[in-house]
């Protein structure tokens, strides 16, 4: 399967560093680590389970690879309860309903019996196609694979998992009425987790793992920048520092990378070009969402923050 | 044998890899060589994983050691908890200088089982004081019936055998929410159910003649129980693990999930989930390090929190805390914390031991802080008492 000539994804990605440029192109800023994973994805065809705080950027891998691949990114966000119906298909009974109305009012629906009924039922007209069948079907009119993005995995329940694990790895579902669905080049699938639940290790089995840290202060100001490019680099710079600080504070929700970019916006659109004591005050509530975070943030003393952001660019 | 980290800590640094050297030979042996070292740290490293990282290496097509290295994590690794174990396997492999362990290798402590070689000799003598007036009444109860009410700390090895016996026979229920999924219902009322209605016209020829329904089903709420094992606690721990197997032994895997709170904190749900009561407790007992130790509830808490119970495996849930409430850090932490938790659960119970002592008032600071978060106090001092503690879980 994997002999096959595989599909124009694995063309252009040979190395590492292919990755690292594909993906900084379409604004994301990978380490090795991060890329080589992706590398081995694409090359080997296996699903990537991506795991990380909160907002350290999981999702917008799946993005990021949508973008540089030129595939069709499908999304599937999981939540509790999900199931095959909102997730791989489902008939659209209220036209059925009329089919069979407008078959009866023709006066059709004796003479032609329920076998024949039923067969224009089940017909792919009436099929709806949630995400996983989407991701399935292939590429469409692109040339790339679609994207797959199976968005907080631990929020589904178990039975969802079960069900996810068949697909991941034949590729293929079955649709009772109509037949196997097989996909001529998997999609590539990226599967990503808060940690809220651990997810079966059987379903971890059949993907390659990833851990994405947060960045250092460096990454973290050249994404600042990449994402939001009016912000200064004297401010970018600052506020990564300061970021890091306060994720060594301990607090019950250490900022994420999007955190930091909405604070760099925020002081930005304020005005400001560097962070000082009372920018930073005022526009706390952008970068900490617990009462309690800014309270010890306001303890730890916010010009704290700011001497360590400036006495390091000294 | 099980290593305990944290979040903070997940966050290990890298091995020098820069330093590692490949050893010469066909690549299967680095796979085989790496992977028997990683199984070594206690990796559970499946063969499938195995060839996985070959295939791996053959499609980078390099014997960088950072190849190598990321490589390795992506396919040999599947929990954060594993990545200290793999560096310290991959730094030992190829010879590159290991980081410093952000862990303290946890110490192996026994944790002893039903077959105790013998009794506690701290207390015989109030043992033979609870002993006196309960055969008195015994002449009208059974045996069973005086054992199940015994303080479990006063109870001589064979009582206690005798007690675990009991338990074995305990069924914890969950307690019911309604769920998001719907189920068919024979009730007109409820939602439509289009696809049942759609295959039920079929059959009339095309005509609905009863529209079909769906109502919400029901699903048990998360039970979390957090056991204290810390030294004060030891005479009701090995009575409370038990309780703790039980519940997770009866429900379906995630329904339960348990955690050890001492200096730190240890999930230990996996290592119950074994059948067999004294093979669970055997594996909790490896996996946790600080058995018999000191207690910082409010820190272990607060690690609780941040890294399970507010992300979201205390949402919704019942969450129990088994406790005496003696804690040597800062009351106030406790009562944060437990508010914060009380803030995202169903419902807060604390079972106590010592509350069904006579005279019992909550003196520890730890427990006066606790109290007023807690929905209900519980004690947890016998086999009855818990009897009673499973069905407050279940309402």
């Amino acid at each position: 399967m994997s002999a096959a000539p595989a599909g124009p994804v694995a063309g252009p990605a040979e190395t590492v560093d292919d990755v690292v440029a594909g993906l900084a192109g379409a604004d994301y800023l990978a380490d090795e680590g991060l890329a080589t994973a992706v590398l081995l994805a694409l090359r080997l065809q296996r699903p990537l389970f991506l795991e990380g705080d909160a907002g350290v950027g999981k999702t917008e891998v799946a993005k990021a690879l949508s973008a540089w691949t030129g595939g069709r990114l499908v999304r599937l966000q999981c939540y509790e309860g999900i199931d095959a119906s909102q997730a791989l298909y489902e008939w659209d009974h209220a036209r059925q309903l009329l089919h069979l109305r407008a078959a009866e009012a023709a006066g059709r629906a004796s003479a032609a019996g329920v076998e024949v009924l039923e067969d224009e039922l089940y017909a792919e007209r009436f099929l709806v196609r949630r995400p996983l069948l989407q991701a399935l079907d292939g590429a469409g009119d692109r040339t790339a694979p679609p994207v797959l993005l199976i968005d907080e995995i631990d929020r589904a329940d178990d039975e969802f998992e079960a069900f996810l694990l068949e697909l991941l790895s034949d590729w293929a579902v079955s649709i009772p009425e109509l037949g196997t669905v097989r996909a001529d080049v998997p999609p590539v699938t990226v599967l990503t987790s808060n940690r809220t639940r651990d997810v079966h290790d059987a379903l971890k089995r059949r993907c390659l793992y990833h851990w994405i840290d947060q960045p250092d202060v460096d990454r973290e100001a050249a994404i600042v920048r990449l994402r939001a490019p009016e912000v200064p680099a004297g401010l970018a710079r600052d506020v990564a520092l300061a970021a890091a600080e306060v994720r060594s504070l301990g607090l019950y929700k250490p900022p994420g990378i999007a955190e930091t970019i909405d604070w760099a916006r925020a002081l930005n659109t304020l005005g400001h070009e560097r962070l000082d004591p009372s920018a930073a005050g005022t526009t706390l509530g952008s970068l900490v969402k617990y009462r309690e975070d800014e309270q010890r943030l306001r303890d730890h003393g916010v010009d704290q923050l700011v001497r360590h952001a400036a006495g390091d660019d000294a | 044998m099980a290593s305990i980290s944290w979040y903070a800590t997940l966050r290990v640094t890298m091995p020098d890899v820069q330093e590692a050297v490949a050893p010469d030979g066909p690549p299967e042996r680095v796979v085989v060589g790496l992977v028997s070292r990683v199984r070594r740290e206690g990796v559970p490293v499946p063969l499938g994983a195995a060839v996985e990282y070959g295939r791996a290496l053959a499609a980078l097509g390099s014997t960088r050691p950072l190849a190598l290295y990321w490589a390795g994590r992506a396919t040999l690794v599947r929990r954060p908890d594993d990545i200290a174990p793999f560096d310290r396997a991959f730094a030992a492999f190829f010879g590159a200088e290991a980081a410093p362990a952000a862990v303290a290798v946890p110490v192996r402590v026994e944790l002893q089982v039903d077959a105790a070689d013998g009794d506690e000799p701290g207390d015989a003598p109030e043992g033979d004081d609870d002993r006196e007036p309960e055969e008195v009444r015994a002449l009208r109860w059974s045996a069973t019936e005086v054992l199940r009410h015994k303080d479990l700390a006063a109870c001589s090895a064979d009582e206690l055998d005798e007690a675990h016996r009991l338990m074995a026979d305990l069924r914890v229920h969950a307690a019911l929410r309604r769920s998001r999924r719907h189920r068919p219902t024979r009730r007109r009322r409820g939602r439509p159910d289009l696809r049942r209605t759609v295959r039920r016209a079929l059959r009339t020829g095309g005509e609905v003649v009863r529209p079909a329904a769906t109502e919400p089903s029901e699903r048990p709420r998360r039970l979390v129980l957090l056991l204290d094992v810390s030294g004060s606690m030891e005479p009701y721990a090995r009575a409370l693990a038990r309780f703790a197997h039980a519940a997770v032994a009866a429900r379906r895997r995630g329904q339960v999930e348990v955690f050890a709170l001492g200096t730190r904190v240890t999930r230990i749900s996996h290592q119950l989930a074994t059948h067999d009561p004294d093979e669970a407790l055997r594996r909790a007992a490896d996996a946790v390090a600080d058995w018999a130790g000191g207690t910082r509830l409010g820190d272990g808490l607060r690690r609780f929190n941040d890294r399970w119970g507010v992300r979201g495996l205390g949402r919704g849930a019942v969450v129990v805390v088994l406790s005496d409430g003696w804690d040597r850090g800062d009351p106030a932490v406790l009562g944060t914390e437990l508010a914060r938790l009380r803030r995202v659960a169903h419902r807060l119970v604390w079972v106590n031991p010592l509350k069904a002592s006579p005279g019992y008032a909550p003196l520890a600071q730890g427990m006066a802080a606790a109290l007023p978060h807690v929905d209900e106090f519980l004690e947890g001092h016998s086999v009855a008492s818990l009897e009673a503690l499973a069905e407050v879980v279940a309402r």
